[in-house]
């Protein structure tokens, strides 16, 4: 499956119209030159021979070096995913937590009205563009109100270091987590709600009941674990999702991860950078499968991967 | 169709779609400018003479609107009713024949899947040039597997069903069957689903045009959204009404899907089992839920 992604990077590139020749070597170059150039990229060979030496590069974790920024690649790239990665890390905790929490408390009452305000708000979070929820944040709770700066990852006048900074790094990472954080929030409550409406139903809930719990204690402690699987289903593969927003938010805040030099290498069209951009994001969602599928073993002893012995 | 009842919300969402869709058929003359014009004093917030306001040239906003509309529908109409004919074709076949050619298939419909849709489109756009039709034409080929498999699970269950195997035993042809017994039963599925893809491909494109990957020579919601970007201190229409266009367009969609998805037991919650096949925009595999059968 990698190796796909891999295949459908190499050939996008080979596909592009325009020859590579004449956007490295300028349009007044005479034959003698642009052989030259050929040869010495390796354009001149064949396919075949061209893709086994991308495929060795690559596995050397060398994803060749961007044409605008004269830098590897891995370098540009690593230089900005931490950011990133500490955008959609706080906005997945955010979301499994209060989405779960949502979830279990549309469940108690199905129909009742906090079910029904749960309801209209997934509805609505669903269909609302995350760069506009992003604007509004800015908008309203940014600008009018003033309790968030709204743009970049530190107050640029501030050289401050130690725990003042990460305070200021996670005042700036408040707002855009949640904004990212909400859609989640939405798709896990309602499976969540569903799931636990399911499972109240299972013979073991009145058992509890008979033995006199308290509901929370039920909702939480019997009805939620078994809820719990499908919900993390989910949200391993939804990880690809929750990137595209990250890229999406980082412009909208300023925050200076992978969207951001995603948006530039666009403009610039600096297909090194893209395509190294386009491997790791694929190679990322791959993994989040396999870890998925690897956490239901940990959560139900009843399945083994290799089926029952 | 015997049974028409329409709840209160499909009703909204009807009604929600027609305003979009009355908009985009008949954008030059609902508009009252040129999109792309100077129609009047710039950055003016909204009036009666430029009711959503303008942006910093001067151009009208609610014209912009108005003409995004008809890129949405185009957009999203061009990516998901192509996709739903493969999908519906490829699920048929994988369904009815089984062995090889199914597995073949199925592999295929993984391999699509796996691919973030979302950055494909990004790379795509960026290498081939950001028109529209390679927008289409990207959202289309990575988004018909999930429909794909949903079909072929359905066909490989009505197969077994008592009335298509009665059917066979009457000497039916497979194409009859296919005709009269298997597709009215798969269309509810078709529709669903091509809905909700209409859905995401509005949020995409979107998102897209908002990160300045669309076509320069047609208004686009996102795009409208991305240049109100800058002037959030000054400006709150600009960033406020592309967003309001796009959550009324998708929010109609869905009301109307969530009504046609039938008879659900309590409430809307029951679409779960929906959600869980398609992860509701591109999401990696949709395969356990399907993969059962």
């Amino acid at each position: 499956m990698l190796f796909g992604v891999v295949i459908i990077g190499f050939a996008l590139v080979h596909l592009a119209p325009g020859d590579p020749v004449l956007a490295l070597a300028g349009e007044n170059g005479d034959e003698a030159y642009y052989a030259e150039m050929r040869e010495r990229f390796g354009l001149d060979r064949p396919l075949v021979v061209q893709l086994w030496e991308y495929l060795s590069q690559l596995v050397q974790g060398d994803l060749g070096s961007s044409s605008i920024r004269k830098k590897p690649v891995t370098d540009v790239i690593f230089s900005r995913l931490p950011n990133t990665l500490l955008l959609a890390g706080t906005a997945l905790a955010l979301s499994t937590l209060f989405g779960l929490l949502a979830g279990v408390w549309a469940a108690a009452r199905p129909g009742g009205i906090r079910d029904r305000l749960i309801s209209v708000a997934v509805l609505l979070l669903y269909a609302i563009p995350v760069f506009w929820l992003g604007q509004l944040a800015v908008l309203w709770l940014g600008l009018r109100l003033g309790w968030f700066p709204v743009q970049g990852r530190t107050d640029a006048r501030s050289d401050a270091t130690g725990l003042t900074h990460h305070l200021d790094v996670a005042h700036h990472l408040a707002l855009p987590a949640l904004v990212l954080a909400s859609q989640q929030i939405a798709v896990v409550a309602r499976l969540t709600r569903a799931n636990v409406i399911e499972e109240l139903d299972a013979p073991h809930i009145d058992a509890a009941r008979s033995r006199g719990l308290t509901e929370r204690r039920i909702l939480f402690r019997h009805a939620l674990p078994g809820a719990l699987l499908p919900v993390i289903t989910v949200v391993g593969n939804r990880v690809g999702h929750l990137v595209s927003g990250a890229v999406v938010i980082e412009i909208v805040f300023g925050w200076p991860g992978i969207g951001r030099l995603l948006v530039t290498s666009t403009t610039d069209r600096d297909v090194p950078v893209l395509l190294g951009l386009f491997l790791l994001i694929g190679f990322a969602v791959l993994i989040a499968n396999l870890l998925t599928d690897l956490s239901y073993q940990l959560l139900d002893p009843r399945i083994r991967v290799g089926g029952p012995r | 169709m015997t049974r028409l009842r329409i709840s209160l919300s499909t009703s909204i969402g009807i009604g929600l779609v027609a305003v979009v869709a009355t908009l985009a058929l008949f954008a030059d003359t609902i508009a009252p400018y040129n999109p792309f014009a100077l129609a009047g004093p710039p950055l003016d917030a909204p009036s009666s003479a430029h009711w959503m306001g303008t942006d910093a040239l001067g151009r009208d906003l609610f014209s912009g609107i108005v003409h995004g509309a008809r890129t949405s529908l185009l957009v999203s109409v061009g990516a998901a009713v192509p996709a739903a004919v493969i999908g519906l074709l490829v699920g048929l076949v994988a369904g009815f024949t089984g062995g090889l050619t199914d597995g073949l298939l199925m592999r295929i419909t993984e391999f699509l899947q796996i691919i973030p849709r979302f950055f494909l489109a990004i790379v795509v756009l960026a290498i081939f040039g950001d028109g529209y039709r390679n927008l289409v034409i990207v959202l289309a080929i990575s988004s018909w597997p999930v429909i794909g498999r949903a079909i072929r699970a359905q066909v490989l269950s009505l197969r077994e069903l008592p009335y298509v195997e009665a059917a066979r035993l009457l000497g039916a042809r497979r194409s009859r069957i296919i005709r009269r017994e298997v597709l009215p039963a798969v269309w509810p599925t078709v529709i669903v689903m091509t809905g909700l893809l209409m859905a995401d491909v509005i949020l995409i494109e979107a998102s897209l045009s908002f990160l300045g990957l669309g076509d320069a020579d047609r208004s686009s919601w996102g795009r409208l959204a991305s240049d109100a970007q800058q002037y959030l201190r000054t400006a709150w229409w600009l960033a406020f009404f592309p967003g309001v266009a796009i959550v009324v367009a998708v929010v109609g969609v869905n009301l109307i899907v969530d009504g046609g998805s039938g008879g659900r037991p309590r409430g809307r919650w029951r679409r779960s089992h929906i959600d869980s096949a398609v992860p509701s925009s591109g999401g990696a595999s949709s395969s356990r839920v399907v993969e059962h059968s």
